[in-house]
């Protein structure tokens, strides 16, 4: 499968969609100018992927930052991820949040409670 | 000689804007059309200007939260004359002020006098909401509300409550019989060290 990766700007998040080496990550500073189509390529990612994804899925979220535009997306992506779960794939998401950062850790535990997948929290330093 | 007039009194003009914006401790002004890239040239001002000053990582993610937020408000909503949204011009005043207690960024942009109600009645509501409610309200709009055409999704306002913890105060003052003048101002408390 094609992978995708796109190094992250001030205003958009860094992006790796690597189904052999089994590494998808979001992470940086989402606001992007045009929301809709900088996600794009993610969504149709996930729509191949889902056709016939790896044993386990785990997806790192390690956003410092992200706008209400962006919020929606997120939750288009992780839904698509929930999606995979509800059809029997092992699924796992990882939402990386500075420690100091409640507002992110509490975006997570939001994201939590509207998607049903497995949902882990991860709270680093610095 | 009446140029030179002119001049002095333009200057004059000058000082005295000068006087008051330190008066109202207001360190960025800009009028015109609001851009991405103007959204970007601002954060990044504002945040170094933070950092300069040790403002708190939490002061200084919410500024640049609420920052976002209010420009966006105007510059996704740029030439909208016909469509749905309550703001149409795309063009405004955009100001940061900081004083020893806590931030304000302030916006001012014309809106057709037909999206007054509307606007008053969702400001009013998430005024009266508690954090609580804010939240279901903000992940009702997330799975609910659809990105409009510009990416707005509805959920700025509710979003700059939750950071600032504070109501967002708001003015109306008339342009013409169509148009008036719609202010915004939000406030960010400082933590004390």
């Amino acid at each position: 499968m094609e992978t995708i990766k796109i190094q992250g700007t001030e205003d958009t998040p860094k992006i790796i969609l690597d189904a052999d080496n089994e590494i998808m990550e979001i992470a940086g500073r989402s606001l992007p100018e045009d929301v809709a189509s900088f996600y794009e390529p993610v969504l149709t990612w996930l729509s191949e992927y889902e056709k016939n994804p790896n044993k386990k899925t785990v997806v790192n979220f390690k956003l410092t930052y992200f706008n209400t535009a962006s919020s929606k997306i997120l939750l288009d992506i992780l839904m698509k991820l929930e999606e995979m779960y509800e059809n029997g794939n092992d699924v796992l998401i990882r939402w990386h949040y500075p420690e100091d950062d409640e507002d992110m850790e509490e975006a997570g535990e939001e994201y939590s409670d509207i998607v049903d997948v497995p949902f882990e929290q991860v709270a680093y330093s610095g | 000689m009446d140029n030179k007039k002119d001049v002095k009194g333009f200057l004059e003009f000058v000082y005295e804007f000068y006087k008051s914006m330190k008066a109202h401790e207001i360190t960025l002004v800009y009028e015109g059309e609001i851009t991405h890239q103007i959204t970007k040239a601002f954060t990044s001002l504002t945040e170094s200007n933070m950092a300069k000053d040790d403002e708190s990582g939490s002061v200084q993610r919410k500024v640049f939260h609420v920052m976002v937020e209010c420009l966006q408000n105007i510059s996704k909503h740029a030439d909208d004359f016909t469509s749905q949204n309550y703001l149409f011009s795309g063009r405004g005043i955009f100001l940061v002020s900081k004083g020893d207690n806590e931030y304000s960024v302030t916006t001012g942009n014309a809106v057709e006098n037909d999206r007054i109600e509307e606007l008053t009645d969702i400001l009013e509501t998430i005024n009266r909401m508690d954090k609580e409610e804010l939240k279901q309200l903000y992940k009702k709009q997330m799975k609910e509300g659809r990105l409009s055409e510009k990416g707005g999704a509805g959920l700025g306002f509710i979003d700059i409550k939750r950071k600032t913890g504070k109501e967002l105060e708001y003015h109306f003052l008339p342009i013409s019989d169509d148009t008036s003048f719609f202010l915004l101002t939000s406030t960010i408390p400082r933590e004390f060290k």
